[in-house]
Parts: C-alpha cells; structure tokens; sequence
C-alpha cells in the first residue's frame, strides 16, 4: 500500500508559477488518495483563476496511457507555465519525463505502507520517501536516480557522467543539472540544506 | 589551531594527507609523519578511504596530535548515521581535535567489504550543517549540549577537473551555505582547467588549497584517468614518465610535474594540499622545488 498526502497548502501555492494545468491522479488499487482533498484544492485554484484546465484521471504512471489521456487538453497545457501534478511519486516523474521543457511541480508526498507497492512501470521508481524532493530536483528522483539516495547535490565519484558504483547508469545528480538548467531552475539548488526524516520512510525498519 | 585562523592570516596553507593501517600499530605511519611532515601545515587522516576497512581517523588523529603534529580529522557519512557522526565529533573535540573535513564518502561497493550497508543518512552538505548545529551548542535533532560547544575549522572538499564542474560548483556552493570555511581539491594535473575552475569559484569567498599527488608511473596515471573520478592526467605527462623509466621510478619526473603543476596555480588558490599515496618521503622535495 501507498499513502499519498497532499503537502500543505502554503508550500505548493509558493511553487506555483505562472498559468498553471493541475493533473489530478486517483492512482492504482494500491494508493489511498486523498481525493477530497485535491478537490478542494483544484476548486480552489480554479476560483483563483490562474488555471488553464486541469484533467482527474488514473494511472498516470503508464506512459502511454498518459499520452492519451492529455491529448485534448494539449492547448491548455501548452498555455500553462506549470503543470501541477497531484499523485504519487511515479506520476510526478513520468510527467516531468513526458514535458522536459515545463515547470513540473509535486503536490504530494508518498509514503509506504507494508504491502502490495502497486504497478511501476520500469522507467521511473519511487521508493516512498514521505518527503517528495522532485520540486528541487527538476522531477527527477534523487533517491532511487541516485545509487546513494544524496538530497543535496552530487558526490565527488562521477566519471565521464556516470556513477561511481555503476558504470553503466548516469549519475542522477549529473541528470538533475541539466534538467534545472533546461528548464531554467538552478535557483532551487540553493535552497535550504536537507535533511531527511527516516521516521517517515517505510523503507528503513 | 585551526588552520581557518591561518588562512585569515593570508598564509599559503599546505596540508598532506596519510592513511591509517589495517591493523592496530600506527607506529610506522607517525614515524613517517614526524620525519617528512613536520614542516607542513596539519596532516589529513583518511576515514577508510575508498571504503577499505582500516583503523578510524580518530584514534590516528590523536596519535599525530601526541607526537606534535596538528591533525585534519577527515569524516565520511557512509558508515555512521547522524547519532554515531554528532557523537564521533564530540569525542574528536574533547581529545583536542581542532580541524575537520567533511566528506560524504565512496559507495561502500567501492571498498572491500561491498556487502557492507551504505548509510548516508547525511551527506558533505547535511553533515557541515550538523556541525554548526553542535558549534551552535544545539544537536541535529535541536537537543540542548551540557557544558561548553565544540568549535572547529571546517573544511570540505571539491572536484576542479571533473567531467561534471556545473554540478561540482553547485554543490561547492551548497557546502558554503551549510557552513565550509575551506576547501581541498581533488588531485589537479591540469593547470589550466583548475585556473578556469578558481575563476567560477573565487565568488565563494572561501579558501581553496590545490589537490596535488605525484605521479608515479604512466601505468599510475593511465589507470586514474581511467578509474578515478575528477582526474585527469594529460597525455604529454604521460608520455613523459613513460620517457624515462629509471627517472619516474625514483620519483624524480613525478616530483617534476607535480611541482610544475604548483608554480603554475599558486597565485590562483589559497593553499596546497599533497595526496603522497605512500611518498610521503618525496614531500619535502616537492615543496622546495615547488619554491614553498
Ligand atoms: S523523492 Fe522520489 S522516493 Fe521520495 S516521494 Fe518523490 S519520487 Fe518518491
Ligand atoms: S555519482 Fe552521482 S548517482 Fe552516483 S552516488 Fe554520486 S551523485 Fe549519486
């Protein structure tokens, strides 16, 4: 099981940009969502008149699926700065990977419960940290790109690009960089130091 | 003393650095220090470096302390969570360890132990913070310390020559917000992409001390060029410890090169900091042809 909870409000207003189009996902059997919640989010947003279109759906985790389901709101996307992205880690991430050149930002945390972890297309993984970190690392994952899990930035053992303990894999950190200078967000590597909280992450018992 | 103090001081700080044995007698690596080190600034004592099981920092530290030595405790996050690290360092402070370097460390699968859990719980940047913290006389957790506040010269290191210097500068920049009063670099054999590095890193404000080891043997430098990450020896080094055999194996070429590599970027750093990898001996040598 996955929980997925809505970080508080005054964090995702503050990293809302612009014209913004809100994608709301229930998820898969496996996540509890808070689906009134985002509701009363959206509706909120929408009042406030900055929302060029927003699409509740499921299973934004699957690429093609993905595809499809945004086809008609394509102009609305389009118009928007930012695309806010209401669900779980992995359809945070499969987002970012399908609109590399847009603002993506998390709405969510996620964390684990014992259990079916659900279905995870093999391209983007979330292991559940309970603190979300794409919003500072242009929707890439540090903990699972990442072989040690770094929050603040890359070690010192990337070679010609790669990782230190596997040749064969990018460095994640080496990933974010360019995704923040793409999308023209390197600001965010000066936010605060981080610190993670293990009391929140399933993944450490 | 805190090498911090010197830097202040506008003195040009050199720094060499020496690995702990794999075994309980120390004896030889002090030794060691005390006949070639002595003239030096402090002495860097490795956290297990590449992730090779040895004795801990800490003890060596003290040893070279005792023997008249001023020693740098180097600190990695990949065995110890944030308890084990805030507790190391408070023992490093009552034992009279003054300088510090924090580092996040290999990837325990570098090492030989690679079924060994990889902790970092905190990394270089979460760690330097950490260490504010308790200067601040506050734990992580913001748990009040009894008594008096360690306090430190707080160094961390940085990579000139890597493949990667956008991300190296970024993190640079993040240790400084999280409190790096100096920095050492990884080892430069190219001038000119250190100058170049200098002149992106200046805006930091903090001191930075060249990373220098002395080649020995083209073999050596073909296989960093190959394996270690942000190093880079050029082609012409090569060729010229692969010259003379006899020469580089005595140390003579690679003392050569890398007091070339020091005149050519001393007036851009703010202190020297030799990697001997076993050539502690050769130390001496090097500063005085480097003109140090
Ligand atoms: S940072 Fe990664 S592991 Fe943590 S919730 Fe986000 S996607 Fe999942
Ligand atoms: S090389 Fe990159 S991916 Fe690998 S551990 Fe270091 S920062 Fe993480």
């Amino acid at each position: 099981m996955l929980i997925t909870e809505l970080k508080n409000k005054e964090t995702i207003l503050s990293l809302l940009e612009g014209k913004v189009f809100v994608i709301v996902c229930h998820g898969c059997r496996e996540i509890h969502f808070p689906e009134h919640e985002a509701d009363a989010l959206l509706a909120e947003l929408v009042a406030g008149g900055n929302v060029t279109g927003s699409i509740t759906t499921d299973y934004i985790c699957n690429v093609d699926n993905l595809k499809l389901r945004l086809q008609r709101h394509a102009a609305a996307i389009d118009s928007a700065d930012t695309l806010l992205v209401l669900s779980c880690g992995v359809g945070v991430q499969t987002v970012a990977g399908l609109y590399p050149a847009k603002r993506v930002i998390a709405g969510c945390d996620t964390y684990a419960l014992p259990g079916f972890q659900g279905v995870t297309p093999l391209e983007y993984d979330c292991r559940q940290c309970g603190e979300c970190y794409l919003n500072l690392t242009g929707g890439i994952c540090p903990i699972t790109a990442c072989s040690k899990s770094l929050v603040n930035g890359q070690c010192g053992g990337a070679k010609n690009g790669m990782c230190e303990v596997d040749p064969n894999m990018e460095c994640g950190w080496e990933r974010i960089q360019r995704r923040l200078a793409q999308i023209g967000r390197l600001d965010v590597l000066k936010c605060p130091v981080q610190v993670r909280n293990y009391a929140t992450d399933d993944d450490v018992k | 003393m805190r090498i911090t103090e010197l830097f202040d001081n506008g003195e040009f700080v050199v720094t060499a650095e020496v690995g702990p044995p794999k075994g309980i007698d120390a004896s030889h690596v002090v030794e060691e220090a005390k006949e070639y080190l002595s003239g030096i600034t402090a002495v860097n004592v490795t956290d297990n470096q590449s992730s090779v099981m040895r004795m801990g920092s800490l003890p060596a530290c003290v040893m070279l302390k005792n023997a008249g030595l001023t020693p740098i405790l180097q600190l990695t996050c990949r065995d110890r969570n944030r308890i084990a690290l805030q507790s190391e360092l408070l023992g490093a402070a009552a034992l009279g360890i003054e300088n510090i370097l924090c580092l996040t460390g290999d990837h325990t699968k570098m090492g030989d132990h690679p079924g060994a859990k990889p902790v970092f719980d905190l990394d270089s940047v979460s760690l330097l913070h950490t260490v504010c913290q308790l200067e601040k006389g506050v734990d992580l957790a913001g748990n009040a310390l009894v008594g008096e506040a360690p306090k430190f010269a707080k160094g961390a290191v940085v990579s000139p020559c890597s493949d990667s210097v956008d991300a190296q500068l970024a993190k640079m920049e993040r240790k400084v917000m999280a409190g790096a009063e100096y920095f050492q670099t990884q080892a430069v054999f190219d001038s000119e992409k250190f100058i170049s590095f200098m002149e992106k890193a200046k805006q930091f404000g903090k001191p930075v001390q060249l990373g220098v080891i002395i080649p020995k043997s083209a073999g050596m430098a073909k296989f960093m060029n190959n394996n270690v990450a942000g190093v880079h020896v050029p082609q012409w080094m090569i060729d010229e410890l692969a010259a003379d055999k006899e020469k580089a194996k005595a140390g003579i070429t690679g003392v050569e090169l890398a007091a070339k590599v020091i005149k050519e970027c001393r007036p851009y750093c703010q202190g020297l900091h030799i990697m001997a990898l076993g050539w502690e001996a050769k130390v001496p040598e090097l500063l005085k042809l480097a003109g140090i």
